[in-house]
């Protein structure tokens, strides 16, 4: 291609453009997602060892103990309107805990009250709680019979 | 003691940064990744694979969804042990019984509660 403008000209143009282009929000997502995810294991761990210790609680009881505080506290912040504004910093980094999942089903059953509290609350607390249980429990279902056949 | 929740921060942080990495670079959307994070953890727990990364960084590997799914398959494998084919239908549900009552639970009182708050974007 013929044209004629100077190379230093493109040059400039072209490292104006590199720095006025945002950065790729790959890395900071990422990051953010890892610090408010580590965070949250943080808290699980914690909730785990002291009911371990404080509640009497056996190794299993205990781990059975930190889900169902992390999501307790998911409710509740999700009820006063905190948890939204901690997931749109945090993006993967509530989802993918069992805050995700709690959250997955407080919000929307929230969000439906006015459409009854059968088929508004009631249907919606699982429109995302339902997938994951129906894909989640037919595997382990799978895993289970195939062990049962196989014995692996 | 404080080694140990610097393993949980790590793993933890790690598995939610390939969650955002995988929201930002596919099409999976959050509903997508749970379900995709639950499936993988059954998998990865019944091939043996995520077993040690449990003893390794406890809630770091149990907090997130493929934990969920290392409980379910794991509770599945064990409830066979014991109690031959029917266990494949009842252990699942019974170790991570606890995690989906409170969220059942939880989420019906949080709903009852607090009003949906409006969205501010």
């Amino acid at each position: 291609m013929k044209h004629n403008i100077p190379d230093s000209v493109i040059k400039n143009y072209q490292t104006m453009v590199r720095k006025l282009t945002p950065k790729s929000p790959l890395g900071s997502g990422c990051l953010r997602a890892f610090v408010v995810g580590g965070f949250i294991c943080i808290i699980g761990q914690a909730a785990t060892d002291l009911s371990h210790v404080y509640l009497d609680l056996n190794a299993s009881e205990a781990l059975t103990f930190g889900s169902v505080f992390l999501v307790f506290i998911t409710a509740l912040l999700t009820g006063i309107g905190v948890f939204d504004r901690i997931a749109r910093y945090a993006g993967a980094g509530t989802v993918v805990p069992i805050t995700g999942f709690a959250n997955a089903m407080v919000s929307p059953a929230m969000e439906f009250k006015a459409e009854g509290w059968v088929l508004g609350t009631g249907a919606k607390l699982f429109t995302i709680a339902g997938p994951v249980l129906a894909y989640g429990i037919s595997t382990a279902v799978a895993v289970g019979i195939l062990y049962f056949l196989i014995g692996w | 003691m404080i080694f140990m929740y610097l393993k949980a921060f790590l793993v933890g942080g790690i598995l939610c940064a390939i969650g955002e990495a995988l929201i930002l670079k596919t099409k999976l959307t959050p509903a997508r990744i749970l379900v995709v994070y639950i499936v993988a953890g059954v998998i990865l727990s019944a091939a043996g694979l995520y077993k040690p990364l449990v003893q390794f960084a406890g809630a770091g590997a149990t907090v997130p969804l493929t934990g969920f799914g290392h409980a379910l398959a794991q509770g599945t494998i064990q409830a066979v042990q014991e109690k031959g084919w029917i266990g494949a239908f009842t252990g699942g549900l019974t170790a991570t019984a606890g995690g989906i009552a409170a969220a059942v639970f939880f989420g019906l009182i949080a709903a009852f509660c607090f009003k949906p708050k409006p969205k501010d974007f």
